[in-house]
């Protein structure tokens, strides 16, 4: 695992099928003002809403929104792609979304959102990748990877569906594994504040 | 330099040829899904990197032309997002309803679908007779697509949902006919639309409008350009006239934001103040 936590200015996160139970498990344990920035694509239908966003704020000390366009990013706020939009962020420190062709029958794209994330902050990225059913995500995660990133995948022991986890530790054989409960505990040690 | 930042350059000087020799202006478009849409260029030229589109661009309009379609091609369908039509017939329709006579601008129309779903929920509402409707788009291929108001039938299950879901009073089969390809709308529909070319980034004001409705296209802007729009929607509105954006869109991170009201929140509908 990389040493230099102070570097990691964004942290994104990719998850599918079994998100629900994985993310009501992860953010909740976000204190309020962690120090850096969370962003997540969580594959749901058009018809959800906000009912996702609205949950895990609900439960959660820490900020849960659904992104709206332009929406400056900044610590101490947990951000959810909205269903029916790939989530970017560009340079400048700010998201954008876009209504483009889905990607992986995905939209949201996992795989969208990570290679921007990539491109974004090289070597100053920490990239998840939760339960899911599917493969979105590998191709993100290795853009990652190889611009200097952290990768981290949920151990396919530990979650609730193992395909996106084992498509995700096969493109980035030097992913880190651990279990949800592990990288809540990971997440909590490189908070600074 | 980091490669990122020399990517950035072949990036500007792509925008400035592009510019220089064909006056479309992209350098203020959002930049991660403007460099996804030149990749996806790319791949279909069978190229390798972006500066490698630059000769190609210049000496062909051709490659010129598929680089508009590649980026001012945004997918659409009827109806879609219906909570914002339905908020629209209950919010909007009834101050519609006041004027004898009123002017809708509907920008960035792309092939017309959003237009068409306006025509039918304001005859339904018994307005389309009183309602001039000026749909406009920066692609003259899409404009075409529109005037013709043919679609595909394929989508019709999807329509008719979405229809019922925006509040739609009758049947979505009413307001076509279709040879089971493709449907065509009436022309009591067509006649109630006119589609032009208006590029948002050069071209001026519209003037009057009492409804102006720009959906899913800010977000291909950075805050800049955005800003350039709105301020072309306030000076293109009549005092207190409704502007709808995305869902998603949203103007509290604008400038702007105090030249109108929120009346839905939700579904982005804005008013200006008087």
């Amino acid at each position: 695992m990389k040493e230099t936590i102070n570097d990691i200015n964004f942290i994104a996160i990719g998850v599918s099928a079994g998100g629900f139970e994985a993310l009501s498990a992860l953010v909740t344990q976000m204190p309020a003002k962690f120090s850096i920035p969370i962003a997540i694509v969580q594959h749901r239908s058009i018809d959800s809403g906000a009912y996702l966003a609205k949950h895990l704020d609900n439960k959660s000390q820490i900020n849960v929104k659904d992104v709206f366009d332009k929406e400056p990013i900044k610590a101490g706020s947990v951000y959810l792609a909205p269903p029916d939009y790939h989530l970017l962020v560009e340079r400048g420190e700010y998201f954008s979304l876009s209504r483009d062709e889905k990607v992986n029958y995905s939209r949201p794209s996992i795989d969208v959102f990570f290679e921007t994330v990539a491109e974004i902050y090289p070597k100053k990225c920490l990239a998840i990748i939760l339960t899911g059913k599917n493969n979105d995500g590998a191709i993100g995660l290795a853009k990652i990877a190889a611009t200097g990133g952290l990768a981290i995948v949920q151990d396919p022991k530990s979650a609730y569906a193992l395909e996106m986890p084992i498509a995700a530790i096969n493109n980035v054989p030097t992913a880190t594994v651990l279990s949800l409960s592990g990288i809540v505990e990971y997440l909590l040690s490189i908070n600074q504040n | 330099m980091e490669l990122n930042e020399i990517a950035e350059i072949e990036i500007d000087t792509l925008l400035d040829a592009i510019r220089r020799r064909y006056d479309y202006d992209f350098s203020h478009y959002a930049r991660s899904s403007l460099k996804r849409r030149i990749n996806g260029l790319l791949i279909k030229e069978k190229l390798d990197m972006p500066y490698q589109l630059i000769p190609r661009i210049l000496y062909d309009e051709d490659v010129f032309n598929r680089f508009l379609s590649e980026l001012s091609v945004t997918v659409t369908e009827m109806f879609r997002d219906p909570e914002f039509f339905l908020h629209l017939v209950e919010f909007v329709f009834p101050v519609l309803n006041t004027y004898p006579y009123f002017k809708i601008w509907h920008a960035g129309c792309a092939t017309g679908e959003e237009a068409y779903s306006l025509a039918i929920l304001l005859k339904e509402a018994g307005l389309l007779n009183r309602a001039k409707i000026y749909a406009t788009d920066y692609n003259n291929k899409s404009i075409d697509i529109a005037k013709r108001g043919i679609y595909s039938i394929e989508n019709t299950a999807a329509s008719n949902n979405s229809y019922r879901k925006a509040g739609g009073k009758y049947k979505f089969c009413d307001y076509y006919t279709d040879d089971h390809q493709a449907i065509k709308f009436d022309d009591e529909l067509r006649n109630a639309i006119t589609f032009a070319y208006h590029n948002l980034v050069k071209d001026g004001v519209f003037g009057e409008m009492n409804l102006i409705i720009c959906r899913n296209v800010f977000i291909y802007f950075d805050s800049q350009l955005q800003n350039y729009v709105l301020k072309l929607f306030n000076e293109s509105a009549i005092s207190k006239g409704f502007m709808c954006l995305g869902t998603k869109e949203s103007i509290r991170f604008s400038i702007l934001k105090d030249n109108f009201t929120t009346l839905c929140e939700k579904t982005s509908i804005y008013r200006k103040k008087e």
